[in-house]
Protein backbone atom coordinates (compact mmCIF):
# COMPACT_ATOMS: atom_id res chain seq x y z
CA UNK A 1 0.00 0.00 0.00
CA UNK A 2 2.67 2.41 1.12
CA UNK A 3 4.48 1.72 -2.13
CA UNK A 4 1.50 2.83 -4.15
CA UNK A 5 1.24 6.01 -2.13
CA UNK A 6 4.92 6.64 -2.72
CA UNK A 7 4.39 6.14 -6.39
CA UNK A 8 1.46 8.56 -6.35
CA UNK A 9 3.62 11.22 -4.71
CA UNK A 10 6.22 10.64 -7.36
CA UNK A 11 3.65 11.31 -10.04
CA UNK A 12 2.59 14.57 -8.45
CA UNK A 13 6.15 15.72 -8.14
CA UNK A 14 6.72 14.91 -11.75
CA UNK A 15 3.81 17.01 -12.93
CA UNK A 16 5.30 19.92 -11.06
CA UNK A 17 8.90 19.58 -12.03
CA UNK A 18 9.07 17.82 -15.35
CA UNK A 19 5.81 18.14 -17.18
CA UNK A 20 7.23 17.56 -20.60
CA UNK A 21 8.41 14.08 -19.73
CA UNK A 22 5.09 13.01 -18.25
CA UNK A 23 4.01 11.21 -21.39
CA UNK A 24 6.69 8.58 -20.71
CA UNK A 25 4.48 6.81 -18.19
CA UNK A 26 1.78 6.48 -20.74
CA UNK A 27 -0.48 3.45 -20.62
CA UNK A 28 0.24 2.69 -24.23
CA UNK A 29 3.99 3.34 -24.23
CA UNK A 30 6.17 0.72 -25.90
CA UNK A 31 7.44 -0.45 -22.52
CA UNK A 32 3.96 -1.07 -21.17
CA UNK A 33 2.99 -2.76 -24.42
CA UNK A 34 6.00 -5.03 -24.14
CA UNK A 35 5.17 -5.91 -20.55
CA UNK A 36 1.61 -6.76 -21.54
CA UNK A 37 3.06 -9.35 -23.90
CA UNK A 38 5.40 -10.61 -21.17
CA UNK A 39 2.42 -10.98 -18.87
CA UNK A 40 0.69 -13.22 -21.37
CA UNK A 41 3.78 -15.28 -21.95
CA UNK A 42 4.46 -15.78 -18.25
CA UNK A 43 0.83 -16.62 -17.50
CA UNK A 44 0.72 -19.23 -20.24
CA UNK A 45 3.85 -20.80 -18.86
CA UNK A 46 2.66 -20.79 -15.25
CA UNK A 47 -0.70 -22.26 -16.22
CA UNK A 48 0.98 -25.05 -18.06
CA UNK A 49 3.24 -25.69 -15.08
CA UNK A 50 0.25 -25.91 -12.74
CA UNK A 51 -1.57 -28.34 -15.03
CA UNK A 52 1.52 -30.53 -15.10
CA UNK A 53 1.85 -30.44 -11.31
CA UNK A 54 -1.75 -31.56 -11.00
CA UNK A 55 -1.23 -34.43 -13.43
CA UNK A 56 1.90 -35.40 -11.53
CA UNK A 57 -0.03 -35.52 -8.24
CA UNK A 58 -2.69 -37.74 -9.76
CA UNK A 59 -0.01 -40.04 -11.10
CA UNK A 60 1.66 -40.21 -7.69
CA UNK A 61 -1.56 -41.07 -5.88
CA UNK A 62 -2.60 -43.73 -8.36
CA UNK A 63 0.88 -45.27 -8.43
CA UNK A 64 0.98 -45.43 -4.62
CA UNK A 65 -2.36 -47.22 -4.59
CA UNK A 66 -1.10 -49.68 -7.15
CA UNK A 67 1.90 -50.42 -4.96
CA UNK A 68 -0.35 -51.08 -1.98
CA UNK A 69 -2.43 -53.39 -4.14
CA UNK A 70 0.70 -55.24 -5.24
CA UNK A 71 1.75 -55.78 -1.63
CA UNK A 72 -1.29 -57.97 -1.25
CA UNK A 73 0.20 -60.64 -3.52
CA UNK A 74 2.01 -62.19 -0.56
CA UNK A 75 -1.23 -63.05 1.20
CA UNK A 76 -3.59 -63.74 -1.68
CA UNK A 77 -3.97 -67.14 -3.35
CA UNK A 78 -4.65 -65.80 -6.83
CA UNK A 79 -1.58 -63.79 -7.80
CA UNK A 80 -2.62 -63.43 -11.45
CA UNK A 81 -5.78 -61.59 -10.53
CA UNK A 82 -3.94 -59.00 -8.46
CA UNK A 83 -1.34 -58.52 -11.16
CA UNK A 84 -4.02 -57.97 -13.78
CA UNK A 85 -5.83 -55.44 -11.67
CA UNK A 86 -2.54 -53.66 -11.03
CA UNK A 87 -1.86 -53.62 -14.74
CA UNK A 88 -5.23 -52.02 -15.40
CA UNK A 89 -4.46 -49.34 -12.88
CA UNK A 90 -1.07 -48.74 -14.41
CA UNK A 91 -2.79 -48.36 -17.77
CA UNK A 92 -4.81 -45.55 -16.30
CA UNK A 93 -1.60 -43.96 -15.01
CA UNK A 94 -0.08 -44.31 -18.46
CA UNK A 95 -3.04 -42.44 -19.89
CA UNK A 96 -2.23 -39.58 -17.53
CA UNK A 97 1.39 -39.63 -18.64
CA UNK A 98 -0.01 -39.43 -22.15
CA UNK A 99 -1.70 -36.18 -21.11
CA UNK A 100 1.66 -34.90 -19.89
CA UNK A 101 3.23 -35.78 -23.22
CA UNK A 102 0.38 -34.00 -24.97
CA UNK A 103 0.77 -30.98 -22.73
CA UNK A 104 4.46 -30.81 -23.42
CA UNK A 105 4.08 -31.29 -27.15
CA UNK A 106 7.08 -29.77 -28.84
CA UNK A 107 8.31 -28.13 -25.67
CA UNK A 108 11.54 -28.86 -23.96
CA UNK A 109 11.10 -31.80 -21.59
CA UNK A 110 13.46 -30.26 -19.08
CA UNK A 111 11.78 -26.87 -18.88
CA UNK A 112 8.92 -28.34 -16.87
CA UNK A 113 10.79 -31.30 -15.51
CA UNK A 114 10.38 -30.27 -11.88
CA UNK A 115 6.61 -30.20 -12.29
CA UNK A 116 6.14 -33.84 -13.17
CA UNK A 117 9.30 -35.47 -11.81
CA UNK A 118 7.76 -36.81 -8.55
CA UNK A 119 4.90 -38.45 -10.42
CA UNK A 120 7.17 -40.08 -12.95
CA UNK A 121 9.45 -41.46 -10.26
CA UNK A 122 6.48 -42.94 -8.44
CA UNK A 123 5.28 -44.48 -11.68
CA UNK A 124 8.71 -46.03 -12.28
CA UNK A 125 8.54 -47.47 -8.78
CA UNK A 126 5.10 -48.97 -9.34
CA UNK A 127 5.78 -50.35 -12.79
CA UNK A 128 9.11 -51.88 -11.80
CA UNK A 129 7.53 -53.46 -8.71
CA UNK A 130 4.84 -54.97 -10.91
CA UNK A 131 7.47 -56.21 -13.33
CA UNK A 132 9.52 -57.74 -10.55
CA UNK A 133 6.61 -59.69 -9.09
CA UNK A 134 5.78 -61.02 -12.53
CA UNK A 135 9.22 -61.78 -13.95
CA UNK A 136 11.59 -61.54 -10.99
CA UNK A 137 13.87 -59.23 -12.96
CA UNK A 138 14.57 -55.52 -13.13
CA UNK A 139 12.57 -53.69 -15.75
CA UNK A 140 14.85 -51.81 -18.14
CA UNK A 141 14.54 -48.19 -19.11
CA UNK A 142 13.70 -49.14 -22.68
CA UNK A 143 10.88 -51.37 -21.53
CA UNK A 144 9.39 -48.53 -19.52
CA UNK A 145 9.71 -46.08 -22.37
CA UNK A 146 8.29 -48.59 -24.83
CA UNK A 147 5.03 -48.56 -22.86
CA UNK A 148 4.85 -44.78 -23.01
CA UNK A 149 3.99 -44.39 -26.65
CA UNK A 150 0.62 -42.86 -27.24
CA UNK A 151 -1.50 -42.52 -30.30
CA UNK A 152 -3.54 -39.38 -30.19
CA UNK A 153 -7.08 -39.90 -31.34
CA UNK A 154 -8.51 -38.06 -34.31
CA UNK A 155 -10.35 -35.31 -32.43
CA UNK A 156 -7.56 -34.06 -30.22
CA UNK A 157 -5.11 -34.36 -33.05
CA UNK A 158 -6.98 -32.04 -35.35
CA UNK A 159 -7.43 -29.67 -32.47
CA UNK A 160 -3.74 -29.58 -31.67
CA UNK A 161 -2.23 -29.84 -35.13
CA UNK A 162 -4.90 -27.82 -36.81
CA UNK A 163 -4.22 -29.52 -40.11
CA UNK A 164 -4.95 -33.01 -41.34
CA UNK A 165 -1.49 -33.77 -42.58
CA UNK A 166 -0.98 -36.99 -40.65
CA UNK A 167 -4.29 -38.84 -40.64
CA UNK A 168 -4.75 -41.76 -38.27
CA UNK A 169 -1.53 -42.14 -36.36
CA UNK A 170 -0.15 -39.13 -34.58
CA UNK A 171 2.33 -40.74 -32.28
CA UNK A 172 3.46 -39.14 -29.05
CA UNK A 173 6.21 -40.50 -26.89
CA UNK A 174 7.24 -39.75 -23.37
CA UNK A 175 10.80 -40.46 -22.36
CA UNK A 176 11.64 -41.23 -18.77
CA UNK A 177 15.07 -39.77 -18.12
CA UNK A 178 17.77 -42.11 -16.80
CA UNK A 179 17.96 -40.06 -13.61
CA UNK A 180 14.26 -40.42 -12.92
CA UNK A 181 14.56 -44.11 -13.65
CA UNK A 182 17.43 -44.43 -11.21
CA UNK A 183 15.58 -42.64 -8.43
CA UNK A 184 12.46 -44.68 -9.07
CA UNK A 185 14.45 -47.90 -8.80
CA UNK A 186 15.97 -46.67 -5.55
CA UNK A 187 12.44 -46.28 -4.18
CA UNK A 188 11.61 -49.75 -5.41
CA UNK A 189 14.10 -51.29 -3.01
CA UNK A 190 12.10 -50.01 -0.05
CA UNK A 191 9.02 -51.78 -1.39
CA UNK A 192 11.00 -54.98 -1.92
CA UNK A 193 12.15 -54.88 1.68
CA UNK A 194 8.56 -54.59 2.88
CA UNK A 195 7.56 -57.42 0.60
CA UNK A 196 10.34 -59.57 1.99
CA UNK A 197 9.32 -59.07 5.60
CA UNK A 198 5.65 -59.68 4.91
CA UNK A 199 6.33 -62.82 2.89
CA UNK A 200 8.32 -64.23 5.79
CA UNK A 201 5.34 -63.50 7.96
CA UNK A 202 3.29 -65.67 5.63
CA UNK A 203 5.67 -68.60 5.89
CA UNK A 204 7.12 -68.17 2.43
CA UNK A 205 10.78 -69.14 2.80
CA UNK A 206 11.93 -68.83 -0.82
CA UNK A 207 10.97 -65.27 -1.65
CA UNK A 208 13.22 -63.64 0.97
CA UNK A 209 16.31 -65.27 -0.51
CA UNK A 210 15.33 -64.29 -4.01
CA UNK A 211 14.70 -60.76 -2.83
CA UNK A 212 17.96 -60.49 -0.98
CA UNK A 213 19.82 -61.62 -4.11
CA UNK A 214 18.01 -59.09 -6.23
CA UNK A 215 18.51 -56.28 -3.74
CA UNK A 216 22.20 -57.09 -3.53
CA UNK A 217 22.47 -56.76 -7.29
CA UNK A 218 20.76 -53.38 -7.22
CA UNK A 219 22.95 -52.29 -4.34
CA UNK A 220 26.05 -53.28 -6.29
CA UNK A 221 24.72 -51.33 -9.25
CA UNK A 222 24.25 -48.21 -7.15
CA UNK A 223 27.70 -48.58 -5.62
CA UNK A 224 29.06 -48.81 -9.16
CA UNK A 225 27.46 -45.48 -10.02
CA UNK A 226 28.62 -43.98 -6.73
CA UNK A 227 28.72 -40.23 -6.67
CA UNK A 228 28.75 -39.73 -10.42
CA UNK A 229 25.01 -39.43 -10.24
CA UNK A 230 22.94 -36.56 -8.94
CA UNK A 231 22.87 -35.58 -5.31
CA UNK A 232 19.57 -37.36 -4.54
CA UNK A 233 21.08 -40.70 -5.51
CA UNK A 234 23.65 -40.68 -2.72
CA UNK A 235 20.89 -39.87 -0.23
CA UNK A 236 18.83 -42.81 -1.42
CA UNK A 237 21.84 -45.08 -1.32
CA UNK A 238 21.86 -44.75 2.46
CA UNK A 239 18.24 -45.90 2.72
CA UNK A 240 19.01 -48.69 0.31
CA UNK A 241 21.76 -49.95 2.63
CA UNK A 242 19.31 -50.04 5.53
CA UNK A 243 16.75 -51.97 3.49
CA UNK A 244 19.38 -54.43 2.36
CA UNK A 245 20.50 -54.88 5.96
CA UNK A 246 16.98 -55.73 7.08
CA UNK A 247 16.48 -58.24 4.27
CA UNK A 248 19.83 -59.89 4.92
CA UNK A 249 19.02 -60.17 8.62
CA UNK A 250 15.72 -61.82 7.77
CA UNK A 251 17.47 -64.34 5.52
CA UNK A 252 20.01 -65.02 8.22
CA UNK A 253 17.32 -65.76 10.78
CA UNK A 254 15.52 -67.98 8.32
CA UNK A 255 18.67 -69.99 7.69
CA UNK A 256 19.54 -70.36 11.36
CA UNK A 257 16.10 -71.03 12.77
CA UNK A 258 14.68 -72.68 9.67
CA UNK A 259 16.59 -75.89 10.29
CA UNK A 260 15.24 -76.13 13.82
CA UNK A 261 11.63 -75.20 13.47
CA UNK A 262 9.02 -76.78 11.21
CA UNK A 263 7.87 -74.49 8.39
CA UNK A 264 4.35 -73.92 9.65
CA UNK A 265 5.74 -72.58 12.93
CA UNK A 266 8.02 -70.03 11.28
CA UNK A 267 5.31 -67.45 10.95
CA UNK A 268 4.87 -67.50 14.73
CA UNK A 269 8.58 -67.05 15.30
CA UNK A 270 8.67 -64.00 13.07
CA UNK A 271 5.50 -62.47 14.38
CA UNK A 272 6.84 -62.92 17.94
CA UNK A 273 10.09 -61.34 16.93
CA UNK A 274 8.27 -58.45 15.36
CA UNK A 275 6.20 -58.00 18.53
CA UNK A 276 9.31 -58.00 20.69
CA UNK A 277 10.96 -55.48 18.38
CA UNK A 278 7.96 -53.21 18.50
CA UNK A 279 7.90 -53.34 22.27
CA UNK A 280 11.55 -52.43 22.37
CA UNK A 281 10.99 -49.50 20.09
CA UNK A 282 8.03 -48.41 22.17
CA UNK A 283 10.11 -48.55 25.36
CA UNK A 284 12.82 -46.42 23.80
CA UNK B 1 18.83 -57.04 -19.68
CA UNK B 2 20.53 -57.88 -16.42
CA UNK B 3 20.74 -55.54 -13.50
CA UNK B 4 24.47 -55.01 -14.02
CA UNK B 5 24.02 -54.17 -17.70
CA UNK B 6 21.26 -51.73 -16.89
CA UNK B 7 23.36 -49.94 -14.31
CA UNK B 8 26.41 -49.75 -16.53
CA UNK B 9 24.20 -48.21 -19.23
CA UNK B 10 22.99 -45.57 -16.80
CA UNK B 11 26.51 -45.00 -15.55
CA UNK B 12 27.55 -44.31 -19.14
CA UNK B 13 24.71 -41.83 -19.51
CA UNK B 14 25.65 -40.03 -16.30
CA UNK B 15 29.31 -39.79 -17.26
CA UNK B 16 28.44 -38.35 -20.66
CA UNK B 17 26.14 -35.88 -18.93
CA UNK B 18 28.93 -34.78 -16.61
CA UNK B 19 31.33 -34.31 -19.51
CA UNK B 20 28.87 -31.97 -21.21
CA UNK B 21 28.44 -30.01 -18.00
CA UNK B 22 32.19 -29.72 -17.62
CA UNK B 23 32.51 -28.30 -21.14
CA UNK B 24 29.69 -25.85 -20.53
CA UNK B 25 31.24 -24.70 -17.28
CA UNK B 26 34.49 -23.84 -19.03
CA UNK B 27 32.78 -21.62 -21.61
CA UNK B 28 30.57 -20.03 -18.96
CA UNK B 29 33.68 -19.11 -17.01
CA UNK B 30 35.01 -17.23 -20.02
CA UNK B 31 31.66 -15.50 -20.40
CA UNK B 32 31.77 -14.44 -16.78
CA UNK B 33 35.25 -13.05 -17.27
CA UNK B 34 34.13 -10.93 -20.23
CA UNK B 35 31.02 -9.81 -18.35
CA UNK B 36 33.24 -8.57 -15.51
CA UNK B 37 35.40 -6.65 -17.95
CA UNK B 38 32.37 -4.94 -19.44
CA UNK B 39 31.08 -4.14 -15.98
CA UNK B 40 34.42 -2.56 -15.04
CA UNK B 41 34.26 -0.29 -18.06
CA UNK B 42 30.68 0.75 -17.37
CA UNK B 43 31.23 1.18 -13.64
CA UNK B 44 33.44 4.19 -14.31
CA UNK B 45 30.36 6.27 -15.20
CA UNK B 46 29.75 6.54 -11.47
CA UNK B 47 32.92 8.56 -11.03
CA UNK B 48 32.57 12.35 -11.32
CA UNK B 49 34.83 12.42 -14.36
CA UNK B 50 33.03 9.52 -15.95
CA UNK B 51 29.96 11.43 -17.08
CA UNK B 52 31.81 13.21 -19.82
CA UNK B 53 32.81 10.35 -22.06
CA UNK B 54 29.87 7.99 -21.77
CA UNK B 55 29.69 7.40 -25.56
CA UNK B 56 33.28 6.21 -25.76
CA UNK B 57 32.71 3.82 -22.86
CA UNK B 58 29.64 2.43 -24.54
CA UNK B 59 31.64 1.88 -27.69
CA UNK B 60 34.30 0.00 -25.75
CA UNK B 61 31.63 -2.11 -24.09
CA UNK B 62 30.04 -2.86 -27.43
CA UNK B 63 33.38 -4.08 -28.71
CA UNK B 64 33.58 -6.50 -25.82
CA UNK B 65 30.09 -7.74 -26.62
CA UNK B 66 31.57 -9.12 -29.84
CA UNK B 67 33.67 -11.39 -27.65
CA UNK B 68 30.53 -12.40 -25.79
CA UNK B 69 29.00 -13.35 -29.12
CA UNK B 70 31.89 -15.65 -29.99
CA UNK B 71 31.77 -17.26 -26.53
CA UNK B 72 28.05 -17.85 -26.80
CA UNK B 73 28.60 -19.24 -30.28
CA UNK B 74 31.01 -21.70 -28.72
CA UNK B 75 28.58 -22.52 -25.93
CA UNK B 76 25.95 -23.42 -28.53
CA UNK B 77 28.16 -26.20 -29.86
CA UNK B 78 28.54 -27.89 -26.49
CA UNK B 79 25.12 -29.48 -26.22
CA UNK B 80 22.11 -30.44 -28.36
CA UNK B 81 19.99 -27.38 -28.91
CA UNK B 82 16.71 -28.99 -27.83
CA UNK B 83 18.15 -29.67 -24.38
CA UNK B 84 18.54 -25.98 -23.51
CA UNK B 85 16.66 -26.25 -20.22
CA UNK B 86 18.53 -29.32 -19.10
CA UNK B 87 21.68 -27.23 -18.63
CA UNK B 88 19.97 -23.89 -18.18
CA UNK B 89 21.21 -23.45 -14.61
CA UNK B 90 24.79 -23.25 -15.77
CA UNK B 91 24.42 -20.06 -17.79
CA UNK B 92 21.34 -18.56 -16.22
CA UNK B 93 23.30 -16.26 -13.92
CA UNK B 94 25.76 -15.03 -16.50
CA UNK B 95 23.03 -14.48 -19.09
CA UNK B 96 21.15 -12.30 -16.61
CA UNK B 97 24.32 -10.28 -15.97
CA UNK B 98 24.91 -9.88 -19.68
CA UNK B 99 21.30 -8.79 -20.22
CA UNK B 100 21.83 -6.18 -17.53
CA UNK B 101 25.03 -4.98 -19.15
CA UNK B 102 23.44 -4.76 -22.58
CA UNK B 103 20.48 -2.91 -21.09
CA UNK B 104 22.84 -0.54 -19.27
CA UNK B 105 24.75 0.26 -22.45
CA UNK B 106 21.53 0.90 -24.35
CA UNK B 107 20.23 3.06 -21.52
CA UNK B 108 23.39 5.15 -21.39
CA UNK B 109 23.27 5.62 -25.15
CA UNK B 110 19.61 6.36 -25.71
CA UNK B 111 17.97 6.47 -22.22
CA UNK B 112 15.44 3.88 -23.30
CA UNK B 113 14.62 0.37 -22.21
CA UNK B 114 16.30 -2.28 -24.26
CA UNK B 115 13.86 -4.67 -25.91
CA UNK B 116 14.24 -8.40 -25.68
CA UNK B 117 15.02 -8.53 -29.39
CA UNK B 118 17.81 -5.98 -29.01
CA UNK B 119 19.41 -7.90 -26.15
CA UNK B 120 19.21 -11.07 -28.18
CA UNK B 121 20.91 -9.29 -31.06
CA UNK B 122 23.67 -7.84 -28.89
CA UNK B 123 24.39 -11.23 -27.33
CA UNK B 124 24.04 -13.15 -30.56
CA UNK B 125 21.17 -15.36 -29.43
CA UNK B 126 17.59 -15.99 -30.55
CA UNK B 127 14.35 -14.75 -29.07
CA UNK B 128 12.21 -17.78 -29.85
CA UNK B 129 13.01 -21.15 -28.41
CA UNK B 130 12.30 -22.81 -31.74
CA UNK B 131 15.17 -21.08 -33.46
CA UNK B 132 17.97 -22.26 -31.20
CA UNK B 133 19.85 -20.93 -28.20
CA UNK B 134 17.53 -18.25 -26.87
CA UNK B 135 17.12 -15.72 -24.12
CA UNK B 136 14.58 -16.91 -21.58
CA UNK B 137 11.97 -14.29 -20.73
CA UNK B 138 12.57 -14.60 -17.01
CA UNK B 139 16.29 -14.09 -17.48
CA UNK B 140 15.61 -10.96 -19.52
CA UNK B 141 13.34 -9.59 -16.79
CA UNK B 142 15.88 -10.42 -14.08
CA UNK B 143 18.53 -8.53 -16.05
CA UNK B 144 16.24 -5.50 -16.31
CA UNK B 145 15.74 -5.55 -12.54
CA UNK B 146 19.50 -5.47 -12.00
CA UNK B 147 19.53 -2.42 -14.26
CA UNK B 148 17.00 -0.70 -12.00
CA UNK B 149 19.21 -0.96 -8.94
CA UNK B 150 22.23 0.20 -10.93
CA UNK B 151 20.28 3.25 -12.11
CA UNK B 152 19.23 4.17 -8.60
CA UNK B 153 22.91 4.28 -7.75
CA UNK B 154 23.63 6.29 -10.87
CA UNK B 155 21.00 8.85 -9.85
CA UNK B 156 22.75 9.46 -6.54
CA UNK B 157 26.17 9.72 -8.13
CA UNK B 158 25.06 12.02 -10.92
CA UNK B 159 23.84 14.50 -8.30
CA UNK B 160 27.24 14.32 -6.65
CA UNK B 161 28.82 14.99 -10.01
CA UNK B 162 26.58 18.01 -10.48
CA UNK B 163 24.29 16.57 -13.16
CA UNK B 164 20.85 17.45 -11.75
CA UNK B 165 18.84 16.60 -14.84
CA UNK B 166 19.69 12.93 -14.99
CA UNK B 167 17.90 11.82 -11.78
CA UNK B 168 14.62 13.17 -13.15
CA UNK B 169 15.00 11.21 -16.34
CA UNK B 170 15.99 8.10 -14.41
CA UNK B 171 12.96 8.57 -12.19
CA UNK B 172 10.64 8.61 -15.18
CA UNK B 173 12.32 5.57 -16.62
CA UNK B 174 12.13 3.56 -13.40
CA UNK B 175 8.52 4.55 -12.81
CA UNK B 176 7.61 3.25 -16.20
CA UNK B 177 9.50 0.06 -15.51
CA UNK B 178 7.70 -0.30 -12.19
CA UNK B 179 4.29 0.02 -13.82
CA UNK B 180 5.40 -2.51 -16.38
CA UNK B 181 6.43 -5.04 -13.77
CA UNK B 182 3.21 -4.46 -11.87
CA UNK B 183 1.37 -5.91 -14.86
CA UNK B 184 3.05 -9.26 -14.37
CA UNK B 185 1.62 -12.05 -12.28
CA UNK B 186 4.76 -13.44 -10.74
CA UNK B 187 5.00 -16.71 -8.93
CA UNK B 188 6.94 -17.10 -5.72
CA UNK B 189 10.23 -17.63 -7.49
CA UNK B 190 13.64 -15.93 -7.70
CA UNK B 191 12.28 -13.38 -10.17
CA UNK B 192 9.58 -12.37 -7.71
CA UNK B 193 12.19 -11.93 -4.99
CA UNK B 194 14.17 -9.66 -7.27
CA UNK B 195 11.07 -7.72 -8.20
CA UNK B 196 10.37 -7.09 -4.52
CA UNK B 197 13.62 -5.13 -4.43
CA UNK B 198 12.45 -2.79 -7.21
CA UNK B 199 10.33 -0.68 -4.85
CA UNK B 200 13.42 0.26 -2.85
CA UNK B 201 15.11 1.47 -6.02
CA UNK B 202 12.00 3.47 -6.90
CA UNK B 203 11.94 4.94 -3.41
CA UNK B 204 15.59 5.90 -3.47
CA UNK B 205 15.30 7.70 -6.77
CA UNK B 206 12.18 9.51 -5.63
CA UNK B 207 14.08 10.72 -2.57
CA UNK B 208 16.81 12.06 -4.81
CA UNK B 209 14.25 13.82 -7.01
CA UNK B 210 12.59 15.22 -3.90
CA UNK B 211 15.87 16.58 -2.55
CA UNK B 212 16.56 18.23 -5.87
CA UNK B 213 13.13 19.76 -6.27
CA UNK B 214 12.79 21.29 -2.78
CA UNK B 215 16.11 23.00 -3.32
CA UNK B 216 15.13 24.13 -6.78
CA UNK B 217 18.19 22.43 -8.19
CA UNK B 218 16.34 20.59 -10.90
CA UNK B 219 14.80 23.77 -12.31
CA UNK B 220 18.10 25.60 -12.12
CA UNK B 221 19.65 22.90 -14.27
CA UNK B 222 16.82 23.11 -16.79
CA UNK B 223 17.11 26.82 -17.00
CA UNK B 224 20.86 26.48 -17.45
CA UNK B 225 20.28 23.97 -20.19
CA UNK B 226 17.85 26.25 -22.01
CA UNK B 227 20.32 29.07 -22.10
Amino acid sequence: MSKREGEGCGRKKKTESAQKTEEYVDRSSPVIEAFKLFQQELDTKHDKYERLVKLSRDITIESKRTIFLLHRVTSVPNVEEVLNEANNRLDAVRQKIGHIAEELGEDDLYQFHKAFMPGIQEYVEAVSFHHFIKHRTLISLEEINACLVFVRDEKTKTKVCGRGLCPGACVLTFQVTPTDYLLGVADLTGELMRMCISSVGNGDVDTPFELSNFLRQIHDGFSYIGNVGPYEVSKKLHTLRQSLGKVEDACYTLRVRGSEIPKHMLADVFSNRAAVLEEDEGAV
Amino acid sequence: MSVTEMFSYIQGFLTADQDIREDIRKVVQMLEQTAREILTILQSVHQPSGFKDIPSKCLKARELFCMVQTHIGELKTKFPVEQYYRFHEHWRFVLQRLTFLAAFVVYLESESLVTREEVAKILGVEVDREKGFHLDLEDYLAGILILASELSRLAVNSVTAGDYGRPLRISNFINELDSGFRLLNLKNDPLRKRYDGLKYDVKKIEEVVYDLSIRGLAKEQEAGGDK
